[in-house]
């Protein structure tokens, strides 16, 4: 199978950038998106030239490390999979695929495709952690909560923080991951410590680093590759609006 | 203007006042609409309507409401400039492919074209208002209501005014086309902005949201088309007729 790709190149995060077409052959359906890319590398490097910068790490859907926009849409039109997960079976004989990094103000791009998510980290630092010792698995196991809580947790501590949810936002809001990062410890015992100023503080470290503003589109769900639902964002506003009326 | 220039509040704060002023807006329409129906029952209720609107708490009422609604135009349209703002602030450089991810998203045109129907609300306000507000309530003269009070006949002004001007029937319609647009996406994103949802109860909200977006829309869009198509029926020099018990039931409570 042949694809044609239409990939931004950027040499530096100063350069200007443009979309650089090519043609990838022989493409075998089973192979991943990412993959793909490193055939096409491998092609560039043969013949002398810069291969695309792009990054991955465990190539299973877990460590959030990859992310491209595909054909206008953050880990391409699949949805609930990251970019690592795409199989090239999904693609036609002759496709032109575009290939783009993550776009917005808050995650500087360092080349090609690569992105700067080092904002996510700040605001984690603000309050994305517990400072007790929670303990061993025997512990957790002692601790009794009930199932649809411990469940909700769980489906909120899903996030891997790949920036999707940013990339896909007509307002590039970060909403969802703070939403989701906020969540994860309103209903266990264990994140009852610092819950009334967490989310003040993140949300405030989120405002800084100049995401934009959620406007309730919800694509950032649609594009999660844990299918995180916005109503982490509707508990992260009832979180804040509480932490406002809190003592410290 | 240094408020207007760089907001120091918070994005989830920006919501919470979007969501609040939104959602009373709605509220207003609301009851404008069910106000508006009167209309169809004729010159005496409709006017006994307006007089009560304007009486009611020695006019202190509408003075209130006037104020209330314009602060929470303003405060609306703040925020929302303000959201706009942070938009392209947060991605200056743009994709050069755009799409729809569909599933869970509700990114749809009316989403993405908030501020254009928002804009267009805010002209058709205008407009609403000269047309009626600011309208020389002289020429249409009064009512003897059947309790000998004497009110403004602005049942003739409303009749006067859809049935001497299609172009203006067409306007309110196409406005009430932006304000469905506004508002399918207005009334779900409002509660969501203020944080009342569920994982569960999402796609319901949306639905709900939606379906009160085109109930309203549909209302509105009908009172001036109907007016201009029922000519024969909405005379505006008619003599109210006391003896239908649909409109005696409802005037006792307007004129107090």
């Amino acid at each position: 199978m042949k694809v044609n790709l239409k990939i931004w190149r950027q040499a530096g995060p100063d350069a200007p950038g443009k979309l650089v077409d090519y043609t990838v052959e022989n493409v075998d359906p089973s192979q991943s998106f990412l993959e793909m890319l490193d055939s096409l590398n491998e092609q560039l490097v043969k013949k002398g030239e810069v291969p695309v910068a792009f990054e991955s790490d465990c190539r299973e859907g877990i460590c959030g490390n990859c992310g491209l926009v595909i054909n206008g849409i953050a880990h391409g039109e699949k949805g609930g999979c990251t970019t690592c997960e795409i199989r090239m079976r999904q693609y036609k004989e002759g496709d032109t695929i575009t290939v783009e990094p993550f776009r917005a103000k808050a995650f500087p791009l360092i080349k090609d495709l690569v992105v700067n998510r080092s904002a996510f980290d700040r605001i984690m630092s603000k309050g994305g952690y517990v400072a007790v010792n929670a303990g061993s698995a025997q512990d957790a196991n002692s601790q009794l909560i009930h199932r649809d809580l411990a469940e909700e947790a769980m489906d909120a501590a899903a996030c891997i923080g790949c920036g999707a949810c940013v990339a896909a936002c007509p307002n590039a809001s970060a909403s969802l991951f703070v939403g989701a990062k906020i969540s994860q410890f309103t209903w266990l015992p264990q994140g009852q410590i610092e819950r009334s100023t967490r989310a003040k503080k993140m949300v405030t470290q989120m405002d800084s680093e100049g995401f934009g503003d959620c406007s309730n589109h919800a694509e950032c769900e649609a594009v999660c590759p844990k299918e995180i639902s916005i109503a982490n964002i509707s508990r992260m506003r009832r979180e804040f609006t509480k932490s406002l009326f809190a003592r410290n | 203007m240094t408020l207007l220039k760089e907001p120091q509040i918070s994005s989830v704060c920006k919501k919470l006042l979007t969501g609040i002023t939104g959602l009373s807006l709605v509220l207003f329409l609301v009851a404008h609409l069910i106000g508006n129906l009167t209309l169809f029952a004729g010159p005496d209720v409709f006017n006994a309507y307006a007089q009560f609107l304007h009486h009611f708490m020695h006019g202190m009422f509408i003075r209130i409401a006037e104020i209330g609604l314009m602060g929470f135009f303003a405060l609306h349209i703040w925020s929302a400039l303000s959201v706009q703002r942070s938009k392209k602030r947060a991605r200056p450089t743009g994709y050069e492919v755009n799409s729809y991810a569909g599933g869970p998203s509700k990114k749809t045109f009316h989403s993405m074209y908030m501020a254009v129907s928002g804009i267009l609300i805010l002209v058709f306000v205008i407009i609403h208002l000269i047309n009626f507000k600011y309208a020389d309530h002289e020429i249409v003269g009064t009512m003897t209501m059947e309790n000998g009070i004497e009110v403004t006949n602005v049942y003739k002004l409303v009749v006067n005014t859809f049935q001497g001007n299609f172009g203006l029937v067409l306007l309110y319609m196409a406005a009430m086309g932006a304000l469905c647009s506004h508002l399918m996406h207005g009334i779900w994103s409002a509660i969501q902005s203020l944080g009342l949802t569920r994982p569960a109860t999402i796609p319901y909200l949306n639905l709900v949201g939606m379906a009160i977006a085109i109930a309203l829309a549909v209302g509105f869009f009908l009172l001036p088309l109907l007016i201009f198509m029922m000519r024969g029926t909405f005379d505006p020099n008619a003599v109210p007729d006391y003896s239908s018990h649909a409109r005696l039931l409802l005037a006792p409570w307007m004129l107090g």
